[in-house]
């Protein structure tokens, strides 16, 4: 009851009972893949492969293009069919390469485990840049550049963010029940490239089973710095900021990162894939999405390569009930919804959800009523339905005084509202106005 | 190639159950308990009352929208409690005009001419019971109901009491309230020679029990405590209404009487501080209308403010102003003041550093 925990939030149903106790299986690979060069914020990586070319799983096809962003590898072995435009989550028309299926799958064997703790920090953070990993909770921001903070920040403790606050999603959970120890081992290889000592992962109470493997296991091999609170079940657990604060009590000021404070936030999908990367020079080729909502036959974690159009992942999942409403990727709270299924999942896509009209949100909105119940939702502490009623009347330029810009965008605003109203897009598009003017 | 387009929005795709309509007749729901004990305990006259204020407020809403060619609204339930509240506020034997007229006047001058649902500034029920009370007040002070064998309280009542009959008559006519206003008076003209006998009357333990179920005079909705906790109790634990502006109200007021009777040199304080929470339309109007959504603060440190001013504008009222009775005034003067709390009861955004 006393769980740590940060101001304000909401209750969002859960329903996570749909895939919490399934365990990850393999999608099988597709036929074809569209990898595109820009998965996140940040220059978009430069195709290294003509058309026509022959490539291995895992193979460099694009390489990074600057400082944020990252590299990109081959998902599936064949043959680049194509490198053009199509839909992307980014964009609706971004630069894809294509890739069909050629060759065999034989060589893809498991190569000898590396000795990673005889290895310098600088050759770890490498191998992280090289596998092109980044975020893998949702943001995907490159995960190297959050690992090299500027020589003056001093980090004293690293952030595991295993509190996957979203509804439906499974996939951290899953995760920690089969790789626990691989997890713990990519946690140690993030503490060692960042040189701290300190270490505390935010899981919350309603993931009781992963909780006590990882209490267990930290326990059995004897470590004490690295520490593992119960944190409330509360929606937004996972936000960056609100995370730190409910695990430290130290707040990321106003438009500042969490280095200001002392701390780094990883992704306990990253530490994983960070593990892979490090101790057997894996790429980041494919990842764990949680399959779900109420119109999908067979909703599970499956293991899937990016690239994978959701067409694909739907004919694997034992295809639609009925059409569905809504097509979300990640979390219902703030997922993309996507216009078409030849949109093919990416490194941050921790979700994919198939909902029905009742289970989505659309429609009408009635006035508000002054309920106040934005107020005290809002993790920021923010007035939402000022923000809201000022761009309603098409008056932006009033809404600065209440800092949009402050807003993580998300959601507990819209979602408690008992009008229906849009309100965080309301302050998305005031947000968009004040950039717009600066 | 598929070539369906699904619906887009930007995100939260998932929206609390709880929407407009479910919260407004939660409302009425936690309201039914009080409603049912009043048509018992007063007779039918009363449901007839609220039946007149429930409709004139859902008709009046629908034929001015009508009119004004605006969405139809009547269906999200705010009307009928606008009209519901009403009929909580009114002596039970009032004529089925007063009802009418005030929920009315309630709903169009007060809520509808400001634009609907969310753009009012008072509380509609309240206004329409503020125009009653300046309009009729001989309706709407004397409509009571006067319990039988001429106790107002319980059959056992006068077996205690040492007070002549005609000075019990005088206590039993009227409201808890209005009879404990009325002490120094009585004294005075049935000479009884310290007001001490009639303190004690009032302040008798089948008093405080009456106050508490509610066979006890009084508006038709404000009579029983206990019920009324009851419907408070479901809506704080669905989360409509929040703790703060019904504890701040009552704690203020709480505080302030006591310290008043204290400070007094009053015999019996303790005794007058439970009389004064337990009667009257504290309970009621501290859950059910100061907590109104639309007419108060957003912010919790305002709703804190909020309540502490209806609070001490509600024993000021009662001690020293004309009426026996103040919540409902206090409350329409604190709902003029919740723009200035709100503009000084910005909470601190999270991470902002101070500007210079």
């Amino acid at each position: 009851m006393f769980n740590p925990s940060f101001k304000g939030g909401v209750h969002p149903p859960e329903n996570k009972k749909l895939t919490e106790e399934r365990s990850i299986e393999n999608l099988s690979v597709p036929h074809t893949c569209f990898v595109p060069v820009q998965q996140h914020i940040g220059k978009p990586a430069i195709p290294v492969v003509q058309v026509g070319d022959y490539v291995q799983v895992g193979q460099l096809i694009a390489k990074a293009d600057g400082f944020i962003s990252s590299n990109i590898h081959a998902s599936i072995p064949g043959k680049i069919a194509s490198i053009t435009n199509g839909p992307t989550p980014a964009s609706a028309s971004g630069l894809r390469i294509q890739i069909e299926t050629h060759g065999n799958f034989a060589s893809e064997k498991t190569p000898d485990k590396i000795e990673w703790d005889k290895l310098p920090p600088k050759d770890l953070l490498e191998k992280v840049f090289d596998a092109g990993i980044a975020g893998m909770g949702g943001a995907s921001f490159p995960t190297h550049v959050k690992l090299s903070p500027p020589s003056n920040v001093k980090i004293d403790v690293l952030i595991i963010n295993a509190a996957e606050c979203e509804p439906y999603l499974t996939v951290d959970d899953a995760l920690i029940k089969r790789s626990y120890k691989e997890i713990i081992e990519g946690i140690m290889i993030t503490r060692t490239i960042l040189g701290v000592k300190n270490v505390i992962i935010g899981v919350e109470s309603n993931k009781k089973r992963s909780y006590k493997t990882i209490k267990e296991y930290l326990k059995k091999i004897g470590e004490k710095n690295i520490k593992i609170p119960m944190l409330k079940t509360k929606y937004p657990q996972g936000a960056e900021k609100q995370l730190i604060y409910s695990l430290t009590h130290r707040t990321v000021p106003s438009g500042g990162l969490p280095m200001e404070v002392g701390t780094v936030v990883q992704n306990i999908g990253t530490c994983f894939a960070i593990q892979q990367a490090v101790c057997y020079g894996t790429p980041l080729f494919e990842r764990l999405v949680t399959v779900s909502g109420s119109l999908i036959n067979k909703p599970g974690n499956y293991k899937i390569r990016i690239g994978t159009t959701i067409a694909d992942i739907i004919r694997e999942c034992g295809g639609l009930k009925e059409q569905p409403h809504k097509i979300v990727m990640g979390g219902p709270m703030c997922g993309q919804a996507v216009e078409t299924t030849d949109i093919p999942i990416v490194k941050g896509t921790s979700g994919l959800l198939f909902l029905s009209k009742e289970e989505s949100s659309a429609g009408r909105y009635a006035n508000c009523i002054r309920c106040g119940r934005c107020v005290q939702a809002c993790p920021i502490n923010l007035l939402p339905f000022e923000i809201a009623a000022n761009i309603e009347i098409s008056r932006p330029e009033c809404t600065e005084r209440f800092s949009p810009l402050d807003c993580i965008q998300c959601g507990a605003c819209s979602f408690i509202c008992p009008s229906r109203r849009p309100v965080s897009h309301f302050v998305k598009v005031a947000q968009d106005y004040i950039r717009s003017k600066r | 190639m598929d070539q369906q387009i699904y619906t887009l929005s930007l995100a939260p795709h998932t929206k609390n159950r709880q929407n407009l309509p479910v919260v407004m007749w939660l409302v009425v729901l936690s309201l039914l308990p009080s409603t049912v004990f009043a048509v018992y305990t007063f007779g039918m006259h009363v449901l007839l009352v609220i039946l007149t204020a429930i409709f004139s407020a859902c008709a009046a809403e629908y034929l001015f929208r009508l009119l004004l060619k605006r969405e139809l609204t009547i269906f999200n339930g705010s009307a009928a409690i606008t009209g519901l509240l009403l009929a909580m506020n009114l002596p039970p034997m009032v004529p089925l005009w007063i009802p009418a007229v005030g929920s009315v006047f309630g709903i169009i001058i007060a809520k509808e001419l400001f634009g609907g649902l969310g753009h009012n500034i008072f509380n509609p029920a309240l206004v329409g019971r503020a125009f009653l009370m300046a309009s009729w007040p001989a309706l709407m002070t004397t409509k009571w109901i006067t319990f039988p064998n001429g106790t107002m309280f319980s059959s056992s009542f006068n077996a205690y009491s040492v007070l002549p009959q005609p000075a019990l008559d005088a206590l039993t006519g009227a409201t808890p309230l209005a009879a404990l206003k009325n002490v120094p008076a009585l004294a005075n003209s049935f000479n009884v020679h310290s007001q001490y006998n009639i303190y004690q009357t009032l302040f008798d333990i089948s008093n405080f029990k009456a106050l508490a179920i509610g066979n006890i005079g009084g508006c038709i909705g404000e009579t029983s405590a206990l019920l009324l906790l009851t419907g408070a109790l479901l809506l704080l634990f669905t989360r409509i209404i929040n703790w703060r502006i019904p504890f701040s109200y009552i704690a203020t007021f709480a505080l302030l009487i006591f310290a008043y009777y204290k400070l007094t040199g009053f015999f019996m304080p303790y005794h007058a501080l439970v009389y004064h929470l337990l009667s009257g339309g504290l309970i009621l109007g501290a859950f059910f209308m100061a907590t109104d959504m639309v007419t108060s603060p957003v912010t919790g440190k305002g709703m804190l403010v909020f309540g502490a001013g209806c609070g001490l504008l509600t024993f000021a009222i009662r001690i020293w102003g004309g009426y026996p009775e103040g919540v409902s005034y206090s409350i329409l003067l604190m709902n003029a003041a919740v723009p200035l709390i709100d503009k000084y009861c910005v909470p601190k955004i999270f991470g902002k550093r101070k500007q210079a």
